[in-house]
């Protein structure tokens, strides 16, 4: 009894060894139990629904109040919800929407719009001429703090409403009868009629917003007038839709329920496609493309998008600023074939312009070496880096930033392994928080070179060029160019279309020339879109409403 | 006596709490703004006047002291403030619309990690040295050091992908099965903790002197753990009951972000990407307050299960 070890073993190999059996029996019933309680609480079977589109819709949209909406999440909610004076087509062309028809004047400068006399909200009542009078003036006036409130800013008197000098009822925005309205701008504006197909110019139920103030959005309080008003929004989850039966083309919508679900992490959103719970896919995550384009090659859809994928240049810097023949020795020393190619490989098409093809009305101007071959373009290289005065024994020193993300970490370390080999120097890679990149791009101060994305938000050349103006708040290249500044001013209160494109390509010309940006490729819109769904269109704005979608009756 | 003891034991905890959580808010607060980019910066630049007009109306163009004690005064007033974000939802609101999934998704994980761990740890320690032993030392070494954002993709491809038994994420389905991978996913490295614990403890214990008198007197083994083994063995566990809930807390926010599980860590990392500092600071402020709460009540619980403490 005094010798513990023994007492011990004694007991462990003696009978208490089946008493111990009994404890892991124990246990075990113990633990089934537990399980069981989990199981008995999951039991419950999913019910059976309605056939409801699942879609998939990225990082959560931040608000569907159309003109506090800042993000393309919001924005593809918002268009099943909403119609605009105007709105896109299945193939993305600008059509009519809640207005049945428009007219522009000669000089460009007057819009008259015919609403639909049977276009209603989703409660019923009649859509008017003043709801848009009155969504116009909300989207200007600065207590809405709109953050696209600039969308209207060439209709009268808007800039001074958002500068705060002016009454909202000086916008040059009139409801010349019930169903009849009249919109004036103070210069011509090409691509006008597209923005009032964007979401920050849906209309917005006056005595729903003035009612319930800023909770007017939430389910079971939003009125909209579009194909479908809003069912449910269970926050970090799911947006619920329903069909609005009030909507003038209901006839037209095949699917009576919508579900936008949140999914923040592409990965775990492909999981879900293929686990089968999404009909349509956000995106499809870079490391999975050639598996889905090899398995699924019928769901994956890949199309042509109004986005260009570029590498700026900090002219403030002095290296950079001074040396046009290093900025350009830079930008032909990436191969962007092989970028594309070998280092994305989704389809996406090398950039040599700045404005991406799709545009309409519009051809962009290459970049001088687009046609070189990829010798020649390595050579010429190597010639500017050395007039520029770099070498082997003074090489360039220089950062590029980019923000978190596997894709745009691929690309830096391929670009930076192409300048190495063509140029023979090291660029330092640094990685930021999408937050701190852009801060710091705006900046301007500590920026050299930067990974950015512009994205046009309306089909036309001007949403990509004006960000070169030397006033443009997006300008983050400290680009600075009379000729360039005039050539779009001229274009812009150009009321003819065919020499307003003119001044537009000439001015893309004048950027190449300078070198102020390195355009490296166009985006695609990348899908899986399940077989069963019919009516998916291809189109470079990537907008695709539901109502426009249906089950495919076969499957 | 002793009950007066213990309520100034419990007032002074709480009383030494309050310093802690305003230096939380402080720096909390700090952070947030200190770190570059606002709310409401996009790669696309605002006109300067629609700027200054979100500025002013959300106070980001006072200075940082005074926006600090316009917060902190709402804040003793209990109130969180707007959400940045979401315009029209109060940060009150979202934190209350998320917190009881994380918590309950949190308390059945501990339940889960309790249960399987204490028992797993007993077994192990029983049969030290054995196949059984390594066993669960092996997987609960694996379940301390596989990271979760490496587990929960793999059982979402097994389970959900290829087998088809589960949903791959929270919107997959209405059914309670939902619950399950995200319950065992939070578990599985405080099951592993817990079952370290008690095997090590229990080891310990088996070994005493009170043990050893219990075998002389011919008792079973099955009755000396259940009568006087277990109770000491778990008392380890108890300290760790505050860490582990911190835990999990910092878990569901990799496991809410995989299975799109609308709880507090999802609502926490999104906060912090977009920068609103309001929803950020409501989080801090609520996380920090539970696990100040709960380690104190394990203190307390502590206190009275072993007095040496109170009195120290």
């Amino acid at each position: 009894m005094r010798y513990p070890a023994q007492v011990f073993g004694i007991t462990v190999s003696g009978p208490s060894r089946m008493s111990f059996c009994h404890t892991a029996d124990r246990l075990r019933t113990g633990l089934m139990a537990f399980l069981l309680l989990i199981l008995a609480a999951c039991g419950q079977p999913a019910q059976v629904e309605i056939r409801a589109l699942n879609r998939a819709i990225g990082p959560e949209p931040e608000t569907l109040d159309p003109q506090l909406a800042r993000t393309t999440q919001s924005h593809t909610v918002l268009r099943d919800l909403f119609e605009g004076l105007l709105t896109y087509s299945p193939d993305g062309k600008l059509v009519a929407g809640a207005a049945e028809r428009w007219t522009v004047s000669d000089d460009g400068l007057t819009y008259s719009f015919w609403l639909r006399p049977e276009a209603r909200w989703s409660n019923g009542e009649t859509v008017v001429a003043q709801d848009f009078v009155y969504s116009f003036r909300r989207l200007v006036d600065p207590k809405t703090t709109a953050f696209y409130a600039e969308t209207l800013v060439n209709v009268r008197n808007a800039a001074a409403i958002i500068a705060g000098d002016r009454p909202t009822e000086s916008l040059g925005v009139t409801a010349t009868d019930r169903f009849q309205l009249t919109i004036r701008l103070r210069q011509p504006t090409a691509y006008f009629a597209s923005l009032l197909a964007q979401a920050a110019t849906y209309p917005v139920n006056e005595k729903s917003v003035t009612a319930l103030g800023e909770t007017f959005a939430r389910p079971g309080n939003l009125v909209s007038n579009g194909a479908y008003k809003l069912a449910r929004w269970e926050l970090g989850l799911i947006i619920a839709l329903d069909r609005n039966e009030h909507y003038w083309n209901n006839a037209g919508t095949a699917i009576d329920t919508v579900r936008y679900h949140v999914t923040p992490v592409p990965s775990a959103e492909l999981f879900r496609y293929r686990a089968g719970e999404l009909d349509i896919s956000s995106t499809v995550p870079t490391e999975a493309f050639a598996q889905m384009r090899a398995e699924r090659p019928e769901e994956l859809r890949v199309a042509t998008f109004l986005s260009t994928y570029y590498y700026g240049f900090n002219l403030n810097h002095e290296e950079l600023g001074s040396n046009p023949k290093l900025r350009q020795a830079l930008s032909m020393a990436v191969d962007r074939e092989a970028l594309t190619e070998k280092v994305i490989g989704r389809g996406e098409q090398p950039a040599y312009s700045w404005v991406p093809p799709g545009v309409d009305n519009y051809e962009a101007r290459q970049l001088s070496y687009a046609q070189m071959s990829a010798a020649e373009r390595e050579a010429t290289a190597k010639r500017l880096y050395a007039e520029a005065g770099y070498n082997e024994a003074n090489p360039l020193h220089i950062e590029l930033r980019y923000n978190t993300s596997e894709t745009h970490q691929r690309i830096a370390l391929a670009v930076q392994s192409m300048w190495r080999d063509v140029l023979g120097f090291d660029a330092v890679l640094i990685n930021e928080e999408f937050k701190v990149l852009v801060a710091n791009m705006r900046a301007m101060e500590i920026t050299q070179i930067f990974r950015s994305s512009w994205n046009g938000d309306y089909n036309d050349a001007y949403a990509f060029l004006s960000i070169f103006e030397s006033d443009n708040p997006s300008n983050m290249f400290g680009y600075r160019s009379e000729e360039y500044d005039s050539l779009l001013q001229r274009a812009a209160i150009q009321p003819n279309a065919e020499r307003r494109r003119l001044y537009l390509e000439e001015a893309e010309r004048v950027l190449l020339a300078d070198h102020a940006v390195m355009p490296l490729y166009y985006y695609v819109s990348k899908h899986l879109v399940r077989s069963g769904i019919r009516g998916w269109q291809d189109n470079v704005l990537d907008y695709h409403y539901s109502q426009h979608l249906s089950f495919d009756p076969a499957r | 006596m002793q009950q007066r003891g213990a309520l100034r034991f419990a007032l002074t905890r709480l009383l030494s709490a309050m310093p802690t959580l305003f230096l939380i808010i402080v720096l909390a607060f700090m952070m947030m703004h200190a770190a570059p980019g606002g709310p409401f910066d996009e790669e696309r630049a605002m006109p300067p006047e629609t700027a200054a007009n979100i500025a002013r109306a959300y106070h980001l163009d006072e200075p940082l002291p005074q926006q600090f004690m316009r917060y902190f005064g709402a804040l003793v007033q209990g109130d969180l403030g707007p959400s940045y974000r979401y315009p029209g939802y109060s940060v009150a609101e979202l934190i209350s619309g998320a917190m009881f999934l994380s918590l309950t998704l949190g308390a059945l994980a501990m339940l889960c990690a309790l249960v399987v761990g204490i028992a797993a740890g007993v077994v192990a320690a029983l049969r030290k040295h054995t196949l059984i032993d390594r066993l669960v030392t092996g997987l609960a070494m694996m379940g301390i050091s596989v990271p979760l954002f490496v587990i929960v993709p793999i059982f979402v491809l097994v389970f959900a992908v290829n087998l088809g038994w589960l949903p791959a994420s929270w919107s997959g389905t209405d059914s309670r099965i939902r619950y399950l991978l995200p319950v065992i996913a939070l578990a599985l490295p405080q099951i592993a903790y817990v079952a370290r614990l008690t095997r090590g403890s229990m080891i310990e214990i088996m070994n005493s002197d009170f043990i050893r008198t219990a075998r002389a007197q011919g008792l079973d083994t099955l009755t000396i753990v259940r009568r006087h083994a277990l109770r000491p063995a778990l008392l380890p566990l108890l300290s760790y009951l505050g860490p582990a809930i911190a835990a999990v807390l910092t878990g569901s926010v990799v496991v809410e972000q995989i299975l799109g599980i609308p709880g507090l860590g999802q609502l926490f990392v999104r906060g912090a990407l977009n920068r609103d500092y309001t929803l950020v600071l409501g989080i801090v402020i609520f996380y920090a307050t539970l696990v100040i709460a709960l380690n104190l009540i394990v203190d307390i619980v502590y206190g009275f299960l072993d007095p040496r403490i109170r009195n120290r």
